[in-house]
């Protein structure tokens, strides 16, 4: 099939079962990705299944939907999905809307590496380090307060740690540079001389992104949000460290990691897991569904 | 480029910048105020502390025995970068240079761990560590952190590899190198800045990968952003400066390690997989 394919040793028999195999795209190169997909298999694929069909085998026995009916029976446990939906969802919402405009404008900067690394560093710190950051600079006696208090905006501190507003603000700092430079990347891809030919027929700058861009867009932005989406579902250091893990950000990733390492109740744990799974699969499907109303082609190539 | 002079435009063009600008100085004095606590002697209601020292980064080296947790974390990282190193590079290859049935079928298996966050897989895998006795051990971690990153290798390394014109490849088939003298001979030095990108990146993101470490890392394989998050866990029982200090020697460890990447790769290749480059 190709230069690299072993010569022919042609026999009466015809051509020999490795060459056979050969000319379908296996041979030695193709045997290279076996240890990945081993690897992947075992230790990404098997305990998916394993922690599916344990899901299914309570250990506390009672029949095989045992843990779910207990998870959508108990209010301590079902709410943590609508708190985590209540967290995720406007978090996302946000940061997509802040970084659309802000990638607009920061695709004409010639100079964009200073602004995309002072960005990549929340991401790189993670989201510990950033929880105990905004418990100091947040808190009563932080920058932030006193700040505000100094411009006389407010005359007593605002809570804003060890609660949903602490949660929502780590998110905001870690998930806002994600979505932006993702959505960056997207912007940057589509091929400037469509607006240009935008703009000499006399449409306004809303009309060029309303008209040109946004259409274009639509898909980059249905999986930027599926991908912050999922980030922020899936919230956990914070809404421990700077939230109210027992109450309004208990989120479901908290009721899992409690299930497993508190009461060791690895069945529940997993059936718990496998819940978040498809709530994320849910939403991620519906977007990526939805996206088959838009336009779909090509956007970078204008030259024919 | 489009330039728009009315008045509406520059009005929004400045309340952009104002949007970006509060970000960043938010960001700033978050990372500022960590900086500060750590060398305060006594911080209490007021802009700045009372006075300065460094004796928190001695007592949070002594109470947190940072030089162990140091030590596992690299070896750990280190074994992750070189273990992801190679399974992911031979991997790549494959996908890059053969057509095979599949294939689409493989590449959406990669796919999957870099899309579905660690905490809904890393709960699964976490009870299988557990139930084989691997969970809390030095391998245990290496493993689970391998989950992300093996893909990750794969799916940077894809299209670097895709540029490399296979007729060089031929050629030196031709003249007779096996497939070992080719690898080491003529891919690994055409490859070597891809290879180099695509370790730093996983070497960044493991050090700060906190739920899969979290989830299966015993008190002898907890790298420093666990330990970080345990010591902010269990505040009130040891001083906020010394939290503070250990926070900063964990962001330095970080820092300088982005830094260096920083130097191979563009900032978004951190959150995006390598643009593929134009072929000519």
């Amino acid at each position: 099939m190709d230069a690299l394919a072993p010569a022919p040793a042609a026999t009466l028999h015809g051509p020999s079962l490795r060459q056979r195999f050969a000319a379908r795209g296996f041979d030695a190169v193709t045997l290279l990705v076996v240890p990945a997909a081993i690897f992947s298999l075992l230790l990404f694929v098997y305990p998916f299944a394993f922690g599916f069909i344990l899901s299914f085998t309570p250990k506390a026995g009672g029949d095989w939907l045992a843990n779910y009916r207990r998870f959508f029976s108990d209010a301590f446990l079902y709410d943590t999905i609508a708190k985590t939906l209540w967290l995720a969802v406007p978090v996302t919402l946000l940061n997509l809307l802040l970084a659309v405009p802000i990638a607009f404008r920061v695709r004409l900067m010639r100079h964009q590496r200073l602004l995309t690394t002072i960005l990549v560093l929340p991401i790189t710190l993670g989201t510990v380090l950033v929880a105990e950051g905004l418990l100091n600079y947040l808190g009563p006696q932080g920058w932030f307060n006193r700040t505000l208090m100094t411009i006389g905006l407010i005359s007593e501190p605002l809570k804003l740690v060890h609660n949903y507003w602490g949660v929502f603000a780590s998110l905001v700092i870690t998930g806002f540079p994600f979505t932006f430079l993702l959505t960056l990347s997207y912007v940057t891809g589509i091929d400037p001389a469509l607006e240009q030919a935008g703009a000499t027929l006399g449409a306004s700058s809303w009309q060029r992104f309303r008209y040109i861009y946004l259409p274009l867009l639509m898909p980059g932005f249905a999986i930027t949000f599926c991908l912050s989406f999922v980030q922020a579902f899936s919230v956990f250091p914070s809404a421990v460290l700077l939230g109210a893990p027992a109450g309004p950000t208990r989120v479901i990733s908290i009721a899992a990691y409690q299930a497993a390492f508190e009461e060791y109740d690895y069945s529940m744990a997993s059936a718990v897991a496998m819940i978040m799974g498809f709530v994320q699969l849910g939403i991620v499907v519906a977007v990526l569904a939805s996206r088959g109303l838009f336009y779909r082609g090509p956007a970078s190539g204008a030259k024919g | 480029m489009i330039r728009d002079t009315t008045l509406a435009a520059k009005l929004w063009a400045v309340a952009i910048w104002a949007i970006v600008i509060f970000f960043v100085l938010n960001l700033f004095a978050m990372i500022g105020t960590v900086v500060t606590s750590s060398f305060a002697t006594r911080w209490l209601g007021t802009w700045l502390p009372a006075g300065w020292t460094t004796r928190w980064y001695d007592s949070a080296w002594s109470e947190f025995q940072l030089g162990d947790v140091l030590l596992v974390t690299f070896q750990i990282v280190g074994a992750v970068v070189l273990i992801s190193g190679i399974l992911g590079v031979t991997a790549a290859y494959a996908l890059a240079r053969r057509d095979f049935m599949g294939k689409r079928l493989l590449v959406l298996l990669f796919l999957l761990p870099l899309l579905i966050p660690p905490i809904t897989f890393g709960i699964p895998l976490a009870t299988v560590l557990y139930q084989t006795g691997l969970a809390g051990t030095f391998w245990g971690v290496v493993a689970a952190n391998l989950v992300p990153t093996v893909p990750f290798v794969i799916l940077v390394m894809i299209p670097f590899i895709e540029q490399i014109d296979p007729k060089i490849e031929a050629a030196a088939r031709v003249f007779g190198a096996n497939t070992f003298k080719l690898f080491i001979h003529v891919l690994l030095p055409l490859l070597l800045p891809g290879i180099l990108a695509a370790l730093l990146l996983v070497l960044v993101r493991t050090i700060a990968m906190f739920e899969l470490t979290f989830l299966v890392a015993g008190p002898t394989s907890q790298t420093l952003v666990v330990a970080l998050y345990y010591a902010v866990f269990a505040a009130g029982v040891r001083a906020v400066q010394s939290i503070d200090a250990m926070a900063v020697i964990y962001m330095v460890t970080t820092l300088v390690w982005l830094i260096i990447a920083l130097r191979f790769v563009n900032p978004t290749q951190i959150v995006t997989r390598a643009k593929q480059q134009p072929a000519h």
